[in-house]
């Protein structure tokens, strides 16, 4: 479903403040929302922000059951083990407090060993307060950094010495920062940023702190509630994976095929050429950390290549993991790009200078991301933030891996094609897993995967990451990641199967797989690995259920092809499947070689 | 002030997601079936950008029906244009 127009980048928080009632009903009617509960500490007046996260929620498909706090106490409430917000069970804990709400600021040429000593008691009770949250509730916190407040009594000393309020704020974030470092369920929502980006006049009304308590002004909780909403988007792996991008005037100005190389409008000479450029870096930036970049482009091939070697290019073609440039309609070549790529249509932002371009894609293809970019390169960047499309909640190895893994798909593709039979393919490929059982590093992509996977996923549960985190320790349960290299590269963890054992027999709960490793017979390593984890335990029995969604049809014939019988039809639906270990084994997937876990990765838990 | 109504009736409209609403000079909060405070912070912050005006602090305390918000409204439009 299209978003509603007033939810639409560019938002008007004048807008979504006043249609709220009637946004929030148009919303609720969309098919497969996400429930999440969400509590909401507030240090200070909270209503507001409940009623318009709830709107930036919805509008991720997710759809949010609240807990507020008493007005004030969002400390005592944890503190004291408030019965309500036990009772309530949050997934994610919102604490928003304020500078209003540090307990004690500097005296006026307080020596800085004694500001440091006051920081740390400041910190040890934030501390304490977030590891009650993370061990008693297990909930994620997202907590407010600090915001600044909006009168300096002493000027820019506020700033400079340590004793002043502006320094001992700056002081106190990076000691959140350092919290947010070493805590993996502990993110940051950066109020100092968003405080910032509005101006502290924007952020702050005298008029409703007075009358109403509320710390951050009506216009400021829109872009608040959005960026909240983007941290919980990402929590549960709604973010985008890969940016689709036009090239005459998107990437240089110009039209390559018109104007020829040396007369793009690119680089340092000339005031539009070094906004284009500074773009490239931003995307640029943006690949380094596991975006994927594609091109679609209106283009003879060789004109659009060419581009690319220009002298103050920043991309260059091997930064792109699909390149489409010909005189086909763009839906169909962004059609082509998400099937190469193996991901979603709803994992793709495309980004064109031209409005009517923008327009048919966003009418053929809905699940497409198209962001009103306007026409002005120096916006553009602005433009895709606004939206948070690629908002990371941590950025983890596997991340970075996965562009080089894509680019190299191309590779592989070429390469598939000179062999005579797929067998030769898969046994050139020299694929190495490592299988094994829940490890402390991998929890967290762990949970993104199961978060995340819609295709190859039996049974579509989700789990919340300390759910993931007692399945590791369950010794009831049958945990197991698998990550796979090959040739060209490291794919990274990318199939997770969690089982419950019940006497003899073993339930798959969960089995999934990233789709990059299609067909390379890693599902057949993973079973090899469940088998052999059976024999061990003495179990005989393993039981599998498919249940169906929109998404997941690749795999309603999975246990079938492995040799599962099948049993009656659950009553939802689903089907159910049982496969009985056999006395002697042999592995089944023939071409992947299995190693151990790494004695340094080990070495590291 | 008679200009004011119809376009403060559209606010009312928009934040009590109710197109049918009509409003009078005497209308009050307990005329209104949802009016709050969180509602009440919302009607504020729309009329203010809807007649682009700015209430100072406790002037909204003392208001007692809709007829007196207008008055208050155009009271300060007046002043804005002098």
């Amino acid at each position: 479903m299209q978003l509603p127009k007033e939810l639409r980048s560019p938002v008007s928080a004048e807008t979504v403040l006043r249609k709220r009632t009637a946004l929030r009903k148009e919303l609720l009617k969309q098919p497969n929302l996400l429930p999440v509960r969400i509590a909401i500490l507030g240090g200070s007046t909270t209503q507001e922000i409940r009623s318009i996260l709830e709107i930036f929620l919805l509008a991720h498909a997710i759809q949010p059951s609240f807990y507020e706090s008493a007005y004030g106490a969002w400390h005592e409430e944890v503190m004291y083990q408030s019965p309500e917000l036990w009772s309530f069970k949050p997934d994610i804990v919102f604490v928003h407090t304020t500078w209003h709400n540090v307990s004690r600021f500097p005296d006026l040429l307080q020596p800085e060993a004694e500001v440091v000593e006051l920081a740390r008691a400041e910190m040890a009770r934030f501390e304490a307060f977030w590891r009650k949250i993370h061990e008693d509730l297990g909930a994620i916190v997202i907590q407010n950094n600090f915001d600044l407040p909006r009168s300096r009594p002493l000027g820019n000393i506020e700033a400079a010495e340590s004793y002043g309020r502006v320094n001992f704020l700056l002081r106190l974030n990076a000691g959140f920062a350092r919290h947010a470092a070493t805590h993996s369920r502990f993110l940051i929502d950066d109020i100092l940023y968003l405080s910032a980006q509005a101006g502290l006049s924007q952020w702050f009304d005298y008029g409703y702190w007075y009358n109403y308590h509320m710390a951050v002004s009506p216009v400021a909780t829109v872009s608040l509630a959005q960026n909240v909403a983007a941290i919980v988007k990402a929590v549960y792996g709604k973010t985008k994976k890969c940016l689709v991008l036009d090239l005459d005037n998107t990437l240089w100005g110009g039209v390559i095929g018109d104007d020829g190389l040396q007369n793009l409008v690119l680089g340092r000479d000339h005031p539009v050429g070094e906004a284009f450029t500074a773009f490239q870096r931003y995307l640029k930036a943006l690949r380094a950390r596991g975006v994927l970049l594609a091109v679609c482009s209106k283009n003879d091939p060789e004109n659009a290549r060419e581009g690319f070697s220009h002298p103050d290019t920043v991309l260059k073609l091997d930064d792109f993991s699909a390149f489409k440039a010909n005189w086909n309609p763009k839906p169909d070549n962004i059609r082509e790009i998400a099937a190469e790529l193996n991901i979603g249509l709803d994992s793709l932002v495309f980004v064109d200078d031209n409005p009517a371009e923008r327009a048919i894609v966003a009418a053929q293809l809905p699940e497409v991301a198209v962001p009103d970019v306007g026409s002005d390169v120096s916006l553009f960047a602005e433009a895709l933030e606004r939206e948070a499309f690629f908002e990371p909640v941590r950025i983890v190895v596997d991340d970075l891996d996965r562009a080089a893994y894509y680019s190299g798909n191309a590779q592989r593709t070429n390469y598939e094609s000179a062999f005579a039979s797929y067998e030769d393919f898969l046994a050139s490929l020299e694929m190495r897993a490592e299988i094994g059982p829940f490890a402390p590093v991998y929890l967290e992509r762990i949970a993104q995967l199961v978060n995340k996977t819609n295709q190859f996923n039996l049974t579509t549960r989700r789990y919340t990451a300390a759910e993931v985190e007692a399945i590791a320790t369950d010794p009831a349960s049958i945990a197991l990641y698998g990550r796979l290299a090959d040739r060209f590269g490291d794919n990274g963890l990318v199939s997770v199967l969690i089982g419950k054992v019940r006497r003899q027999a073993v339930e798959i709960a969960t089995w999934l797989m990233s789709c990059r490793v299609l067909k390379r017979e890693m599902e057949y390593a993973m079973f090899d690995a469940l088998v052999e984890e059976c024999r061990e335990r003495g179990v005989r029995e393993i039981l599998g259920v498919y249940i169906p969604s929109r998404k997941n049809g690749m795999v309603a014939e999975h246990y079938a092809a492995l040799g599962f019988s099948r049993l009656p039809d659950g009553p939802d639906g689903s089907t159910l499947w049982r496969y009985e270990v056999p006395a002697a084994w042999s592995p089944r997937a023939a071409h992947i070689r299995r190693t151990g876990r790494p004695a340094m990765r080990t070495a590291n838990v | 002030m008679n200009d004011l109504m119809p376009r403060l009736q559209g606010v009312f409209q928009d934040v009590f997601d109710d197109p049918k609403l009509a409003i009078a000079p005497t209308t009050t909060a307990s005329d209104v079936s949802g009016w709050d405070s969180l509602t009440n912070i919302n009607l504020i912050f729309a009329i203010e950008r809807e007649f682009h005006v700015k209430f100072a602090l406790g002037e909204i305390q003392e208001l007692n029906n809709v007829g007196e918000m207008v008055a208050l409204i155009g009271k300060k439009q007046d002043r804005a244009r002098q």
